[in-house]
């Protein structure tokens, strides 16, 4: 008897207290999964240590260079390569794309345009100064060697 | 028996979820590394005409500080051969605080100096005359070879040099000088009070051919 009582009181509402944890569980979900960087890196890159870093304020002005050898051997050769954006380029494409990337930006801050040089530590000088004489060229004169902080021991 | 069965309570317990929510926050806080984009920054010089020849800047041998970098990674430190790059730092430092030969403006610049720095003026004529525009000038020359790490060593050690020298005229550490941002009108001021008058004279010559391609 008393058992048909008990299910006519049947609560209807859904419990919600279990909602904040579903929404962290998505949450952790999405971050693990998310991968940050849509741009596959084609060169080795090891960048070198130095003491005398310094921060830039504005992100939206850096474009980057990554010099390495190609990590495909196979498919571009031991000779160190310069990659901008998501391609291979050569030291002759640099000023297109240095004005491609002015171009992106707003007409005040054109100028002010910093390329940041991801070199690997293997590369020699000669490439390097090639792209420094391009980047002279295509009037991008702010330039910052990537590097991590070397502690010092 | 069956009464108990029952009742038994069938919800998770969910009082730990939010523990181990948190627990997986930090985890993920510690393991991400952000790309931080900080490196060396350095100024190119502006486009060469090639109808106009090169400026020619007249300058007393004893005002450059010539730093050669060979293929081999070997330094010529003014004339003098270093297999590594060890006290570099401090030469350079001497360097450009040597107050040879100072004109008036240079003489006000060494007197507003702390007297840290004016200790370090050795006042040596064949070395650099003073560290104003027209002074000092720390030259840098590779070949086509040079490794690009070793470059950035010799590059940093000269920066160093000229923070150190910027960072005691304000009374800061280097790494505290370095860390001001220009966001702060006050930080600003630091920053343009340490360098005043100190241009951070670094040349990088065009490489030599050797030891490249």
């Amino acid at each position: 008897m008393s058992k048909f009582k008990k299910k006519s009181k049947a609560d209807t509402n859904i419990p919600t207290s279990a909602l904040p944890d579903i929404i962290f569980m998505l949450l952790f979900f999405f971050m693990v999964t998310t991968v940050l960087r849509e741009q596959d890196i084609l060169v080795e890159q090891r960048i070198p240590q130095a003491t005398q870093l310094q921060k830039l304020q504005k992100k939206s002005l850096i474009s980057y260079l990554y010099i390495g050898q190609p990590k495909n051997v196979n498919l571009y050769g031991t000779e160190p390569r310069i990659q901008a954006n998501d391609v291979l380029i050569t030291t002759n494409d640099i000023v297109l794309w240095v004005n491609q990337e002015k171009d992106a930006l707003s007409e005040a801050e054109r100028d002010q345009i910093t390329i940041s040089l991801k070199a690997d530590r293997e590369v020699k000088m000669g490439p390097i100064s090639d792209i420094q004489f391009e980047l002279r060229e295509a009037d991008a004169r702010k330039l910052m060697y990537a590097s991590t902080i070397k502690v010092d021991n | 028996m069956a009464r108990k069965k029952a009742r038994m309570s069938q919800e998770v317990s969910t009082g730990s979820m939010a523990d181990i929510a948190f627990l997986l926050l930090i985890f993920f806080l510690v393991t991400t590394t952000i790309a931080s984009d900080r490196g060396i920054l350095t100024i190119l010089p502006p486009k060469q005409d090639p109808n106009v020849p090169p400026p020619d800047i007249k300058l007393n041998e004893r005002n450059i500080f010539n730093i050669l970098v060979n293929a081999n990674n070997q330094l010529l430190v003014e004339g003098e051969f270093r297999d590594n790059t060890q006290g570099l730092s401090e030469d350079i430092k001497s360097f450009i605080l040597n107050f040879g030969a100072p004109d008036e403006e240079a003489q006000a610049l060494y007197n507003s100096l702390p007297a840290t720095l004016k200790a370090q003026a050795n006042m040596d004529p064949t070395s650099s005359d003073h560290p104003m525009s027209g002074g000092a000038v720390v030259s840098i020359k590779t070949d086509r070879g040079t490794g690009y790490e070793t470059y950035l060593e010799v590059l940093d050690l000269v920066k160093r040099a000229y923070f150190e020298v910027y960072a005691e005229r304000v009374g800061l550490t280097a790494d505290e000088y370095r860390a001001l941002s220009s966001d702060n009108a006050g930080e600003i001021e630091l920053i343009n009070r340490g360098k005043e008058e100190i241009p951070m004279a670094i040349s990088i010559a065009e490489p030599e051919k050797i030891g490249g391609e």
